[in-house]
């Protein structure tokens, strides 16, 4: 702990112990942030984890129908078929306030909502497997967009916690313990320089009466 | 508040090809400075999500990590065809263990 350089008056004194008092109210609401950023935080990240295995789950299903009609089609043929997709996706954000820390909320507008509209081909030249593809992609897609929107706002938060932490540590161990250590030795400094102008005056005194009354 | 935001797909031809059909721009692209060089041109171009595969992400962490830290684009990792690295749940921890301080996932 390191006394802060100031001069031991008075003034320094009050205004030491008005910054004290914001800091040690700072220190509590910082506090209750990071314990409430916290709690949210562990939700999410647990509904994080289970959209990340879900959506990785169905990628890796439509992976696997691709790699067989990649086998079975000609790579032009099948890159042909994809080519001109019916479906369309565009994503409304807005964002949402989570403690001050401002998350994106993803909202997706599709073309055609009918969920057997989306085969961009006829079924004559292409293999059975691609539609498996795409009807399995197409259905793991809301979750994905969730897990963009999740994601983020994890990442996001990971860093307002830390940045948070960080400051509720700098105010308790370090601005607060300095304000007090401050605070004590200028009220020390004081009541020395009180005792010692009464000594002073009592040996002023002392003098004074010595001299008029001439006594021994 | 709210503007409409494109998704794209950034990858090796085999696993991205099949997000064409949803109508998600597809950017077939493995040289890690044109991946680089993609990635901010999307998020200047008013992309709001950009899916990428996990090999394709290993070679652009740096750029990645970039836009980690702002509101959009959100950059989300997805399996290749090749299998699942797991690339994609350990930036998952990584997130945790910064919040928390340490990895409670596990």
């Amino acid at each position: 702990m390191a006394r802060l350089n100031v001069n031991p008056t008075r003034m320094e004194l009050s205004s030491l112990k008005k910054k004290l008092a914001s800091a040690q109210r700072g220190h509590k609401l910082l506090k209750d942030k990071r314990d409430e950023l916290m709690r949210q935080f562990m939700n999410m990240i647990k509904e994080n984890k289970q959209l990340r295995s879900e959506v990785e789950q169905g990628i890796a299903e439509a992976n696997r129908y691709m790699a067989v009609a990649g086998s079975v089609m000609q790579r032009e043929a099948l890159e042909t078929a994809l080519m001109l997709p019916k479906q369309e996706v565009e994503l409304d954000v807005s964002e949402k306030n989570v403690m001050s820390v401002y998350i994106p909320v993803f909202d997706a507008k599709y073309r055609t909502s009918d969920p057997d509209d989306i085969y961009s081909y006829g079924t004559a030249f292409t293999s059975v497997d691609l539609d498996g593809a795409v009807s399995a992609l197409s259905k793991i897609f809301p979750k994905m967009i969730r897990l963009a929107e999740i994601e983020k706002a994890c990442q996001l938060m990971a860093d307002e916690i830390e940045k948070t932490r960080r400051r509720v540590n700098a105010l308790e161990h370090i601005m607060i313990p300095d304000y007090q250590e401050t605070i004590k030795f200028i009220t020390m400094k004081l009541s020395e320089n009180e005792r010692s102008t009464t000594t002073s005056l009592m040996k002023v005194k002392d003098m004074v009466l010595k001299q008029s009354h001439d006594f021994k | 508040m709210s503007e409409m935001y494109k998704t794209a797909v950034i990858g090796d031809s085999a696993s991205v090809s099949g997000f064409a059909a949803l109508g998600l721009s597809v950017f077939r692209e493995t040289d890690p400075a044109e991946i680089s060089k993609l990635i901010n041109r999307l998020a200047a171009n008013g992309f709001g999500v950009i899916y990428i595969t996990e090999p394709a992400a290993a070679l652009v962490s740096d750029t990645i990590k970039k836009y980690r830290s702002r509101k959009l684009p959100s950059i989300v990792l997805i399996p290749a065809i090749e299998g699942n690295t797991g690339d994609g749940m350990r930036s998952l921890h990584e997130a945790v263990e910064k919040a928390v301080g340490s990895d409670i996932l596990k």
